[in-house]
């Protein structure tokens, strides 16, 4: 029986190796990689980039990202804001529809903004629509959910009402918590309106299947405003979240793109795909946190000194093979409304002198050669990059301190559990990606006030006062400039090291056009169109 | 032996109590919790989060609440994969993960007896040098090594078979996953095939069947192989579970959507409901399996009764 | 094969002249008769003082960067060679932020010329030491007010044989601190699988009915449970011990080791030598030290050279979780799980492991087998 079962699972396997061939497309597909399996659908609970591509396709929101990473109209045609700056009238498309034929209202973006900011929805981006009237206070459940400072005037004229004069709002409307959801088909289907079937979206793709870490499938929306114009029949989303797997199925060409791979592999895969490998600045910092509670690490010229020992160009060069740029800065550089950040002092020196420069601060705090012993503990998250910017960055301590080095890891969960918690340590890697193109979003990390994302404990009253200006500050360029200072601050504190600028690793194949490499890392499949 | 099914699988509730028991607990001793991210969030959305899922509540009433739905089939939302109820995931990638099992299970079964007894009859022999230097090969290359290395080979570098995905479900794409994963495992079958079917050949029986002329081929299939299968039965039980219920290593290399990865995703972010979904799942396939396999014990050796 | 009964202590002599032919002995006679588990056993031993000593006889240790040899190949020349010199020194120019006008290298020795717009800082040779090429550099002249300036010193070589890793640390030293780890996380977690699996099943099997059946939905409900929590749950609270680590692999491999004795045993028990024994007697406890146990062997002993691999292979899957021996320490499986993801950028960096690591595992088959043919007590 055996060797029966075995015959027949041979001539099986034979015969479909064989005569197996692929199915011929007339249709334009794109075989999109995303670098993970999407966790939600839902726009009040995504809070992941890899949901952001897909949800963008899916819906659409007041304003979106062009392909260039700009911000231009979307469901809105136009807008006017006020003249105190708070109050923003959008004018929706007249042929604005949902993938079921029915029209886009503000009726649904006044009822997608109060079920976000609900209490009960739990929505784990709801800040991003705190500068709202009101919206901080109903997520708090300290108000109530119909004081929300959004209304609709009429089916296509939506009215919203900001706390304060927000500069970035319109960046924020763009952001995957803000795009609306059918007010018809989430009151009827509850939280099944996410699924394929009944499903209803605006955007320029509609749901069509989804496989949990197989795939996601999305067909053109024939009701989209701009049919005419997008390009895709269908849009083959790949949840892959091992980087080496979704490599290796681009070189078998079995997917157009590839968001996020290993940087390791930069040089090979330039050798072979050329101009097919595209690296992007975006706007995220990865940073080396000092528990500034702990001595030796209250002291200022300690932190300095052992920022300024780590030798950034290393780490962008050969650890991350070029595909990093040096910070020196927690703002990213390219921020169009915030310029060139204020960089630490050493910014400008070179590798030798901040060494010098670190020791005689190492020596005057009283540590390393001939001082008290150095030892450092520097906690990571588990991953091999940072595990190799850590192996890095400890030899470069020891080379110049004569430090003892250590380095801990731990799953992500309890990395950021045990931070987020305020628990005790020397130094600890975090990392930070722009919510919103904003420098605001990165200094209020270190508000002594924000017990959960400043790790370090920071507190300066100083610097404190300065953020809490800027946000009375209308005047966008006096807010710039009070942002600047703080950052000025931070950069002479540096209660954090920041170590380098991120960028995305995409692989383009070259079926693909319309593709523009962006700071925003915004890539809507309706610009982009394949060739056979 | 009916009743002794009947009474093991009575005997199975009260370990899967003291299994679901124990690793609720125990996952709560684990620092971090589902919604520790690396942005963190702020402490009004945590606490409506908490809020929702009944997470704020003391221990032993989510346990208890945990319990009384379990009872009654709902294994609650998961954490991460928030769309879906743990059970719908495990729903929908099961069937996958059990094909790709089975096709592994019967792929590492069929060939590792196969080769073990071939190795066994011809012992010493080059032949049995080279089939058990090639099981050695199996078992100590791991499947991370071994799928990259076939997708380089037949994917890339001779574009035959897919680089991974579920496709259409036919073997073209199922065949280098089920190799990746049965290797190990049919490396495993031919060693204790081998060692249990020369320790066999050598007993009383079997040299008293040869020594009455009985042709060999007889001898080896329906003496021998009775009581050289005995070790191999006792492995299939943790094997065929451990197969059925996916690998996660096999599952992300070749992108296969089915529930080996669960485990381990759910482990490292903490998702509480998934992670007791899958430790009830793997908890049933192990009993089932094993009674399976004392019920095949007794087959193939009429000493061992069920009494 | 009932002379095991008859022989009931082992190591008791039974007249002078077999005194040296205990069990034991006449076993190691037949183990060093066979050849392949002699290699296998050569092998190892070779293996072992590679991963032991080894380390020192390299001078590099396993977790120096060597910022200027990043992901270079494996090669039996020293670096850097001559061609790649002159690069290195234009790099390493450029980095001091001044144009190198002439270079050569002599030997052992290097001379070059520098030149800027304005007058070099004296301590830009300090550049020249950082970069892992050149140590030993010294100003000898000074031109044209400091904008000139001609510097020797010394080339430093190092041998890389197996390579370097992204991390620019040398793969050999990595690869022993590897082997250390991996075989001994490997030893003693198959040793406390074997001891408490082996007791365990026999137990287990031997005394039957209700005891059995509760000893076995113990083993079936630890089989179920969480493997990855409970290592979690344990490194977090007693931290990331490399103790801890073979602990824990081997509290979880006795389980299989549990049931294939059990398996065996209930076969054995009906047996006539055990009946025997029953009716001589002799206790449970004796009974299944002396004839339950023994007999085991073969299958149990063929089982070891399954876990010892198994347990190198779990120990990097932790590693690859995270949950492994803390970097800078690494492990082959580690090693091997990071080479993976490499093949065809740089396939040194799993060819090495991966030799070690199939070299060992086929070493400790083939010295499993042997054991298994010596310790057969049917096979004298």
């Amino acid at each position: 029986m055996s060797s029966r079962l075995l015959k027949l699972s041979a001539a099986a396997l034979l015969g479909s190796v064989l005569f197996a061939s692929a199915p011929a497309f007339a249709e334009a597909v794109l075989h999109r990689g995303n670098a993970g399996e999407p966790q939600t659908l839902d726009q009040a609970q995504t809070s992941i980039n890899i949901e952001a591509f897909i949800l963008k396709d899916l819906y659409e929101g007041l304003t979106i990202y062009d392909a260039a990473g700009k911000i231009i109209p979307g469901a809105a045609e136009s807008w006017t804001l006020s003249d105190d700056g708070v109050t923003y009238t959008f004018k929706l498309r007249e042929n604005a529809k949902w993938s079921d034929g029915t029209p886009v209202t503000a009726q649904d973006f006044e009822f997608s903004f109060k079920r976000v900011e609900d209490p009960k929805t739990a929505a784990k981006y709801a800040n991003i629509l705190y500068p709202i009237k009101n919206a901080e206070a109903i997520n708090n459940g300290k108000a109530e959910i119909a004081t929300l400072g959004v209304k609709a005037v009429d089916d296509k004229t939506l009215e919203v009402t900001l706390e304060r004069p927000t500069p970035f709002f319109l960046e924020l409307l763009a952001h995957q918590t803000a795009l609306p959801v059918s007010k018809a088909s989430v009151e009827k289907n509850g939280a099944d309106f996410v699924k394929p079937g009944t499903m209803v979206s605006n955007g320029a793709f509609k749901l069509v299947s989804h496989v949990p870490n197989d795939s996601l499938v999305v067909e053109k929306n024939e009701h989209h405003w701009d049919a005419a114009n997008t390009k895709l029949d269908k849009v083959i989303f790949y949840p892959i979240d091992d980087q080496a797997a979704s490599v290796r199925r681009f070189e078998a060409k079995e997917m157009d793109l590839v968001f996020n791979f290993s940087a390791d592999q930069i040089e090979r895969l330039r050798g072979s795909y050329k101009d097919q490998v595209h690296v992007s600045p975006t706007l995220a910092t990865y940073y080396y946190v000092f528990d500034g509670s702990q001595a030796p690490y209250d002291d200022v010229r300690v932190r300095n000194a052992l920022s300024m020992a780590v030798d950034r160009d290393f780490l962008a060069k050969e650890i991350y093979s070029g595909s990093q740029i040096p910070a020196y800065s927690l703002v990213p550089p390219g921020m169009a409304t915030y310029g060139e950040p204020s960089k630490a002092s050493f910014a400008e020196m070179s590798q030798l002198d901040r060494e010098d420069k670190a020791l005689e601060l190492m020596k005057e705090a009283g540590y390393g050669e001939g001082g008290k012993p150095l030892e450092i503990e520097i906690r990571y998250n588990t991953n091999p990059n940072h595990e190799r910017v850590a192996t890095a960055v400890a030899d470069m301590w020891k080379n110049t301190f004569n430090a003892k080095v250590t380095m801990t890891n731990l799953d992500v969960s309890s990395h950021y559990a045990y931070l987020q918690e305020g628990g005790k340590f020397n130094v600890a890697r975090a990392g930070w990606v722009a919510d919103y193109a904003d420098a605001e979003n990165f200094l209020a990390l270190n508000l002594s006030t924000n017990k959960t994302f400043n790790y370090g404990k920071y507190n300066n009253p100083e610097f404190d006062a300065l953020m809490k200006k800027s946000y009375e500050e209308e005047n966008p360029e006096a807010r710039s400039k009070l942002l600047h200072e703080a950052e000025a601050l931070l950069s002479r504190d540096q209660p954090v090291a920041p170590l380098l600028t991120q960028a995305d690793l995409w692989l383009v194949s070259n079926r693909v056009s319309g593709w523009e490499d962006n700071a925003a890392n915004e890539h809507l499949s309706r610009f982009l169109s394949v060739s056979e | 032996m009916l009743a002794f099914v009947l009474r093991r699988l009575a005997s199975a509730v009260p370990t899967l109590f003291i299994v679901v028991t124990i690793s609720f607990f125990l996952m709560r001793f684990a620092p971090g919790g589902p919604f520790n991210l690396e942005r963190p969030l702020p402490p009004a959305t945590m606490e409506n989060i908490m809020r929702t899922y009944q997470l704020d509540q003391p221990l032993w009433r989510q346990y208890v609440t945990y319990i009384t739905n379990a009872v009654q089939g709902d294994f609650g939302p998961s954490y991460i994969y928030k769309d879906n109820s743990v059970a719908e995931l495990i729903g929908k990638g099961l069937p996958y993960s059990m094909e790709l099992g089975l096709y592994a299970l019967l792929l590492a079964l069929i060939g590792g007896v196969t080769l073990g007894t071939i190795a066994a009859l011809r012992q010493n022999s080059l032949l049995d040098f080279s089939i058990m230097s090639l099981a050695t090969v199996g078992t100590t290359i791991p499947n991370f090594v071994v799928g990259p290395v076939l997708t380089l080979i037949f994917a890339i570098v001779l574009s035959m078979l897919p680089a991974g995905g579920w496709g259409d479900g036919s073997l073209r794409f199922l065949l280098l996953p089920m190799i990746a994963l049965a290797l190990p495992q049919l490396a495993v079958f031919a060693r204790l095939t081998r060692g249990s079917m020369i320790e066999a050949l050598h007993a009383d029986h079997i040299r008293t069947a040869r020594a009455y002329g009985l042709p060999p081929r007889i001898v080896v299939i329906t003496h021998a192989m009775r009581g050289a299968l005995l070790p191999v039965v006792s492995y299939l039980a943790p094997c065929a579970a451990a197969l059925m219920t996916g690998s996660a290593v096999v599952e992300t290399i070749f992108t296969i959507p089915g529930i080996g990865r669960y485990f381990v995703l759910g482990a490292l972010n903490r998702d509480y409901t998934l992670v007791m979904g899958t430790v009830v799942l793997i908890a049933i396939f192990v009993i089932v399996f094993n009674l399976v396999v004392d019920l095949i014990y007794g087959l193939l050796d009429p000493r061992v009764r069920h009494d | 094969m009932t002379d095991i009964v008859t022989n009931p202590a082992p190591t008791q002599p039974e007249n002078p002249d077999t005194k040296s032919r205990s069990l034991f002995q006449l076993a190691a006679l037949r183990f060093r008769r066979n050849k392949a588990a002699m290699a296998g056993c050569v092998m190892m031993v070779l293996i072992a003082l590679f991963s032991y000593i080894g380390p020192f006889f390299v001078p590099h240790s396993y977790d120096q960067v060597y910022s200027s040899y990043v992901s270079v190949g494996p090669s039996l020349e020293p670096r850097p060679d001559e061609a790649s010199l002159e690069d290195a020194m234009r790099g390493v120019a450029t980095r001091a932020r001044v144009n190198l006008d002439e270079f050569n290298v002599e030997g052992q020795a290097f001379t070059a010329t520098l030149s800027a717009e304005s007058p070099i800082d004296p301590r830009a040779t300090r550049y020249f030491d950082r970069a892992n090429e050149f140590n030993n550099t010294q100003v000898v002249a000074t031109e044209n007010d400091g904008r000139v300036l001609k510097v020797e010193g010394n080339v430093s070589r190092e041998y890389f044989f197996f390579g370097t890793d992204p991390n620019g640390r040398d793969m050999l030293a990595r690869v022993m601190l590897g082997g250390q780890i991996s075989i001994a996380v490997g030893l003693l977690a198959s040793l406390v699988s074997l001891g408490i699996g082996v007791l365990y099943g026999a137990t287990s099997g031997y005394l039957g009915g209700r005891v059995d059946n509760v000893m076995m939905r113990f083993v079936e409900i630890l089989y179920s449970l969480p493997f990855v929590f409970l290592v979690v749950v344990l490194v977090v609270f007693f931290g990331r011990s490399f103790i801890l680590i073979f602990l824990v692999i081997g509290a979880v491999e006795w389980l299989d080791m549990a049931r294939i004795v059990r398996g065996q045993t209930l076969a054995l028990k009906r047996r006539e030598f055990v009946g025997a024994a029953q009716a001589l007697g002799l206790s449970d406890w004796q009974i299944i030290r002396r004839h339950i146990i023994p007999n085991t062997i073969g299958p149990v002993i063929v089982f070891v050279t399954v876990v010892v691999p198994k347990v190198i292979l779990l120990e990097s899957f932790l590693s690859f979780l995270g949950l492994g021996v803390q970097a800078p320490l690494t492990s082959w499986g580690a090693l091997i799980s990071e080479g993976a993801s490499n093949i065809q950028s740089a396939p040194w960096l799993l060819i090495f492991p991966a030799i070690f690591f199939v070299a060992t595992l086929f070493s400790l088959n083939f010295i499993g087998d042997g054991l298994r043919d010596a310790l057969d007590p049917k096979d004298r």
